[in-house]
């Protein structure tokens, strides 16, 4: 018998990882049908309809992971090996970016590049829009070149992530429950509604909120809400301490399902709710409005960045993978959930004229609307809680960010719940 | 090499050997892990392995900290006073009341069934049932109980304490049943024969020699009570916290420095505690 040594052991194996890494491509090569692509991000589109007509499509597969926003935040930061293509949110991009675990991606192979708005490109959506406060899109959105590790202002050819998805949130009220008009964000710390308020528990994005209500009640004036310092994060957080103790809130919500379930079970009325919750909650009967508040909205924007480790023939699917996405069919597909698309104008063709009409114009439904899962969502006559495309993303008032007193905001939003 | 087999000492070794790198690899190791991260430091996606005092500096400079450890105590402290009446009672009732060994273990079956399904499940079919229009609110009211519906039954200490007490009686039947079956009858026949009275028998005999079993299940619901992070989320509405929604905040946030500290903290606490218990019963005549 070989003796079995060290030596020999790390040679067989050395052997074993060169196999089993540099035959695989070669066998990929022979048939695209067998590539998969690993895609995780949040729920919002990590969608099985989506995987299911890539391989009609495309041919390929898509393997689909949905996870909560913390979740996809980590796994993108310390396991770039779980996945091709991840599916995130713009500031995540701003944290996991720097670990160099995605790869930049080449703007003249995205067929569509030029049709994408405004808003991820130079920031406006129509050349006189203002920019609004925190992580917007545009600023973390491209790269000095192919291995850059840094964000660049202008266009450069090269970027982080491929947007795909993005909406204007807002609070999600029971207007059968409250039976008076809601106009503004304080009235989440309104007394009338104790122990019946919620807000999210997701530390980046429900601070942001926060500091919607806390400049609505005229406490303060942020210079810039997406990056506070030490002593506004105190301040706001204090805040909401001194309402939760108070009994303001039933219940913090971590995922989606949960805020769907506390807005139709009717222990909340008035809560920080994402698009498609509001969605779900209506899909069940239950009378539940997404309500535009005069302080504006807090938008977030999603895409799809590439793994650093994807290369050859995976990339090449991936890349037609995007141009797929940007083509029209996902952008309808979540337009009809009331998200929008990044090149909304492909989509319109996926749309029928009242769903373009409705989702997108604001203009009052002449049908009834059906999501895309055949769930009538509004009748003939309804029009869009907060009207059309260029009235909702046009009152952005501050983007999902991530703040260089991240740390510190954690540490004290951990307090809040604590508390 | 027949020789070396038939030598005591070394076959005891051994055969000692397997379970202790069991052990070691999955028990001390990942330990000793937490022990050194928790020196570490985080940013916000990466860990540097520098030694550093700031994590602990943190925990303790907190006050946030104290109050959710004292939070884990009261949470530990109720649920082990319900559990233990609660396991007491079911198995005396059990054990002495039940006399065919058939229905023994018929009634002992029936017990088990709840953990036929998830534990995830069983706490969150809480959640209707206590809700502002939930079952228990809707018959209160139809009944004339109350007039409004009870806001604290659900997303409240309530609501976390009783579903602990639903999840993990069962840990406190099971050893306290085990130890009144081995108690010998004929110890309570005498109790009787020198006239003692049936208060006095459970006072004197049953309980001092329930004690055992009473340590064990005690030890299971408090080191599960203490670790437990998903119910406390669950039932407060994130509302309240534990020292395991510390740790698991803490590792979403990607902090898994400050985590590995808290956690070494927890792990003091709960062997500190365990280690009290231990002084007042030995178990080890139990097993």
């Amino acid at each position: 018998m070989t003796k079995i040594n060290r030596r020999n052991l790390l040679k067989g194996g050395a052997a074993f990882a060169a196999g089993s890494t540099l035959g695989a491509p070669m066998i990929w090569a022979q048939n695209i049908k067998d590539v998969t692509l690993r895609q995780f991000g949040t729920g919002v589109s990590n969608l099985n309809e989506v995987a299911q007509k890539v391989k009609e499509d495309l041919g390929f597969n898509l393997e689909m992971t949905a996870l909560d926003s913390d979740s996809v935040t980590q796994r993108a930061a310390t396991q770039p090996n779980s996945f091709d293509i991840a599916d995130i949110e713009y500031w995540i991009c701003k944290k996991v970016w720097p670990t160099g675990n995605l790869q930049a991606m080449d703007t003249s192979k995205i067929k569509n590049y030029d049709k994408i708005v405004g808003i991820f490109r130079n920031g406006k959506l129509t050349p006189d829009s203002e920019i609004a406060q925190g992580t917007a899109p545009h600023t973390v959105g491209f790269t000095s070149g192919p291995d850059g590790k840094d964000f660049v202002q202008e266009e450069s050819g090269w970027m982080t992530l491929i947007p795909t998805i993005y909406n204007a949130d807002t609070l999600g009220i029971r207007p059968d429950l409250i039976g008076r008009p809601i106009k503004n964000w304080s009235e989440l710390l309104n007394p009338e509604f104790k122990g019946k308020a919620s807000i999210l528990d997701i530390s980046s994005i429900g601070i942001m909120d926060m500091a919607m209500v806390v400049e609505s009640m005229g406490e303060y004036t942020y210079p810039d809400k997406g990056n506070m310092t030490r002593e506004e994060i105190d301040m706001t957080i204090g805040i909401f301490t001194e309402a939760k103790k108070n009994g303001q809130f039933r219940a913090f919500w971590k995922s989606f399902d949960e805020s769907v379930n506390l807005m139709a079970s009717g222990e909340v009325v008035i809560q920080s709710m994402w698009s498609p919750a509001i969605t779900a909650v209506k899909s069940k009967g239950i009378e539940c409005v997404y309500q535009p508040l005069e302080e504006g909205y807090r938008s977030w924007g999603g895409g799809i960045g590439l793994s650093a480790a994807l290369t050859g023939l995976e990339r090449d699917a991936a890349y037609e993978y995007i141009n797929w996405y940007l083509d029209g069919w996902v952008g309808g597909f979540l337009m009809r959930q009331g998200y929008y698309s990044a090149v909304p104008e492909t989509s319109k063709t996926y749309m029928s004229e009242n769903e373009w009409g409705y989702w997108f114009e604001g203009k009052p439904a002449t049908d009834v609307i059906t999501s895309p899962f055949g769930d009538p969502l509004a009748q003939a006559g309804d029009v869009r809680d907060g009207g059309s495309f260029y009235d909702r993303m046009g009152s952005v008032a501050c983007w999902n960010s991530v703040m260089d007193e991240n740390m510190y905001m954690n540490r004290k939003w951990n307090e809040f719940i604590a508390s | 090499m027949e020789n070396l087999l038939r030598n005591k000492a070394l076959s005891g070794w051994l055969l000692a050997t397997p379970l202790t790198l069991v052990l070691a690899f999955f028990l001390v190791l990942p330990i000793i892990l937490i022990v050194v991260v928790s020196f570490w430091q985080a940013t916000e996606f990466s860990i540097i392995p520098a030694f550093t005092w700031e994590n602990y500096e943190f925990l303790f400079g907190s006050p946030v900290t104290y109050k959710v450890f004292l939070n884990t105590f009261k949470y530990a402290a109720i649920t082990w006073a319900m559990t233990l009446l609660i396991g007491f009672t079911v198995a005396y009732f059990l054990a002495f009341h039940v006399r065919t060994q058939t229905w023994q273990i018929a009634l002992f079956l029936l017990c088990t069934i709840p953990f036929w399904t998830s534990n995830i499940i069983r706490m969150i079919s809480w959640i209707p049932f206590l809700g502002r229009n939930g079952i228990a609110n809707s018959a209160l009211l139809s009944w004339g109980v109350i007039d409004e519906p009870l806001e604290w039954l659900l997303f409240s200490d309530f609501a976390v304490v009783l579903a602990f007490v639903h999840l993990y009686t069962l840990f406190m039947v099971v050893p306290i049943f085990n130890t009144m079956m081995r108690i010998d009858r004929s110890l309570i026949e005498a109790a009787r024969d020198a006239g003692a009275n049936g208060a006095q028998i459970l006072w004197n005999v049953i309980i001092p020699l329930t004690k055992p079993g009473m340590m064990i299940g005690t030890i299971f619901v408090v080191a599960l009570v203490m670790g437990d992070f998903i119910t406390v989320r669950f039932m407060s509405g994130s509302q309240s916290a534990n020292v395991g929604r510390l740790i698991s905040n803490d590792i979403a946030l990607l902090n898994y420095p400050s985590a590995a500290a808290t956690a070494v903290v927890l792990l003091l606490t709960v062997l500190l505690t365990i280690g009290i218990l231990l002084r007042f019963v030995d178990i080890r005549k139990e097993l």
